[in-house]
């Protein structure tokens, strides 16, 4: 097959869709986060520890104990950024640099310990796909029905419904636009805050196992910069959860070109793996003028400046 | 974290520089212990072999220079940057680029360029390499006040991904990720060819080119007006606006010179140590570079502290490596960061308080001399 008949086909929207996942995950993390007014470069860190965890548990106890794994080891972290910016006062980009190093440090040692290889770990079932066959569209109906890709959707249209029209949604953005504000009309925003934060960690930490049950393994360094895109992608959708999600499944798209074309020349590859960044980068250059008037928007007033 | 240090509040700085110091050390030397004992070995025990395995012999102290040198650039490459309010989380991608660009072109020179011609042209080239790097981010930010954190981060990736393309277009040697020998008058020479207990250890004079590197931008940064200027941008830049200060000029500087230094820590990698550039060379200065930074505070001794101190860790850690993985150190070097960020903010705002009163009376008449 040709490389402009594999890349327009079922296929290849099956794999974009199959990609898109952890991304669009991690995006709606970084929503919540961000939206509260929590700077979160941690969400690399989250997806990478919530990947393993996630493999770790389910090898012996199963998928479904796996996610819950995995969405309880991003909550953690999220409240551990949350609390060391907030109560600490730590600037959050610090401290989601050091969550990185951290993370990709200490899953490295994990997989020495547990399966005495710093590469990879021993591979897992993930979830029983239903839909057997190979073609474009047996695959693009597998996609369609694994639990992670229903969980993402459900976690999108959550993460919007949630913002825009609850008492929650209302509290998480009020301390993100102002935070001195929200605390004297009595929201408790450093507890808001870090509960959003242990919420977006929980959808980044759910977006690694995805990842890691995608590939049926974990491996050292998995997550491959897509928390920063995913991070990228929020900030250019104007810090809005929905089209976040969308600005992900173009990205997710640059991403499956890659698996598309696999066979063609090395380089090739190489170049549709730097395309991603570079299309991420060049976004943020055209759409950051431009804040509010065509796509994105303004971000919280209130991001980054502590509540105390 | 933004407000970079003011000169002339000598005494107390002293007392926080010291402070810091002592919480890194602490922190850092917990988190070993309590890592060494999760893994379930004993913290004595390696502890004492991490000593041994590097200030405990010669060797072992030249590995720490060796491990220390491209810290000590990109700690001083973070540190500019954060001295005008950027962070410079890029400093991964310069050094990468710059390595690939010094490898690249130092092999290209004929075998017998001299060293008066080659080693300056190489330096420039590793500092050009690392700027243009930094360049997109720090224009992007000065232009369209685009978030330099994601465009340095994305640049990183950027590289990595570029690093490997080129590498396999024709840069590397055929069926390797490495490029030919750089010109032997382009290196640098090893230091155990001074100092003969050294034998055996990568360090090389690049280690004694980052020191005084150190020093002299340290030195001029607060004695010129583009370096002063940047450091009230830091503080203000909306009154800097108001001044007349060119507030994106002076960003898009500091985010180049950041770059430039990062590029330079290829000196300690391509030319002082392996001689030709890989993939992967040099991976994981740009990020411990942050750690540097906020642990030395710029200051000379604090950032040599600093990078000898993660130095000491990289080199402990492979020495220990047999019992418990080396990675662990970079979970330190996470904690480390995140403990002299509590200690300082805390500490930064207890000072504030109590110094508000002596800054507003020493400075009210130099900030409107300038």
């Amino acid at each position: 097959m040709s490389a402009a008949s594999s890349v327009l086909s079922l296929t290849m929207l099956a794999q974009t869709l199959r990609t898109a996942v952890p991304y669009v995950l991690a995006s709606q993390g970084g929503a919540w986060s961000e939206r509260s007014g929590v700077v979160n470069v941690a969400l690399e860190g989250m997806m990478l520890s919530g990947g393993l965890a996630s493999v770790a548990v389910a090898y012996g106890h199963g998928a479904i104990a796996g996610v819950a794994a995995a969405l309880l080891t991003g909550a953690l972290i999220g409240v551990l950024h949350a609390t060391v910016t907030e109560r600490g006062r730590i600037d959050a980009i610090v401290s989601g640099v050091a969550i990185n190093i951290a993370a990709a440090g200490a899953t490295r040692v994990l997989l020495r310990a547990l399966y005495q290889s710093s590469s990879n770990s021993p591979s897992i079932e993930g979830f029983r796909g239903v839909v057997h066959g190979s073609g474009g569209a047996s695959m693009l109906a597998r996609v369609a029905l694994d639990p992670m890709s229903v969980a993402t959707v459900v976690a999108v249209a959550g993460t919007v419904a949630l913002l825009r029209s609850t008492k929650l949604g209302l509290r998480v953005r009020a301390s993100g636009e102002g935070p001195v504000a929200a605390a004297a009309s009595g929201v408790p925003v450093v507890a808001t805050r870090t509960l959003a934060v242990a919420i977006g960690g929980a959808l980044a930490g759910l977006g690694g196992a995805a990842l890691a049950f995608d590939q049926h393994q974990f491996q050292s360094g998995m997550s491959g910069g897509r928390g920063f895109i995913a991070l990228a992608a929020v900030v250019l959708s104007g810090w809005r959860a929905g089209r976040a999600a969308a600005l992900c499944v173009v990205f997710a798209a640059l991403d499956a070109l890659q698996v598309v074309l696999q066979g063609q020349a090395r380089s090739l590859q190489d170049l549709v793996q730097m395309l991603r960044f570079v299309a991420a980068l060049s976004a943020l250059a055209l759409f950051s003028r431009g804040r509010g008037r065509f796509w994105g928007g303004p971000p919280p007033a209130g991001l980054g400046t502590p509540a105390r | 974290m933004k407000t970079a240090p003011r000169r002339h509040l000598r005494l107390p700085h002293l007392e926080a520089d010291l402070w810091t110091g002592v919480l890194g050390v602490a922190a850092a030397y917990l988190a070993f212990c309590v890592l060494v004992w999760a893994y379930g070995e004993s913290p004595r025990a390696m502890g004492a072999l991490v000593l041994e395995g590097t200030w405990g012999s010669a060797y072992g102290i030249g590995q720490v220079l060796f491990k220390a040198t491209p810290l000590l650039f990109t700690g001083l490459a973070v540190h500019v940057a954060l001295r005008v309010g950027l962070f410079n989380v890029g400093a991964e991608g310069q050094v990468a680029v710059a390595g690939l660009a010094v490898g690249a072109i130092g092999a290209a020179l004929p075998a017998h360029t001299p060293a008066v011609v080659a080693l300056p042209l190489l330096v420039v080239v590793a500092a050009l390499a690392g700027a243009v790097w930094a360049a997109p981010a720090g224009v992007l930010r000065a232009v369209v006040g685009a978030h330099e954190v994601i465009a340095t981060i994305l640049l990183n990736r950027v590289a990595e991904a570029l690093v490997g393309l080129l590498l396999g277009l024709g840069l590397a040697q055929k069926g390797s990720v490495r490029t030919n020998e750089v010109a032997a008058g382009g290196r640098l020479s090893r230091l155990d060819r001074y100092v003969h207990a050294f034998s055996g250890s990568a360090a090389s004079t690049a280690f004694f080119v980052a020191i005084v590197l150190l020093a002299v931008v340290l030195w001029v940064l607060p004695r010129t007006r583009a370096g002063r200027e940047g450091e009230l941008v830091a503080q203000n830049a909306e009154a800097c606006r108001a001044e007349g200060i060119s507030v994106r000029w002076r960003r898009a500087q500091a985010m180049l010179l950041s770059g430039a230094i990062a590029g330079l820590a290829s000196l300690g990698t391509v030319l002082g140590y392996k001689g030709y550039f890989e993939q992967g060379l040099g991976a994981g200065a740009g990020f411990t570079g942050l750690a540097v930074a906020i642990l030395g505070r710029g200051r000379w001794f604090g950032v040599v502290f600093a990078a000898l101190l993660f130095g000491t860790l990289a080199q402990g850690g492979l020495a220990i490596n047999a019992y418990v993985p080396a990675e662990a150190m970079e979970v330190i070097v996470g904690v480390v960061i995140v403990a002299v960020g509590l200690g300082d903010a805390n500490l930064r705002r207890w000072l504030t308080e109590q110094l508000r009163a002596v800054v507003v009376r020493r400075t009210s008449g130099t900030v409107e001399a300038e």
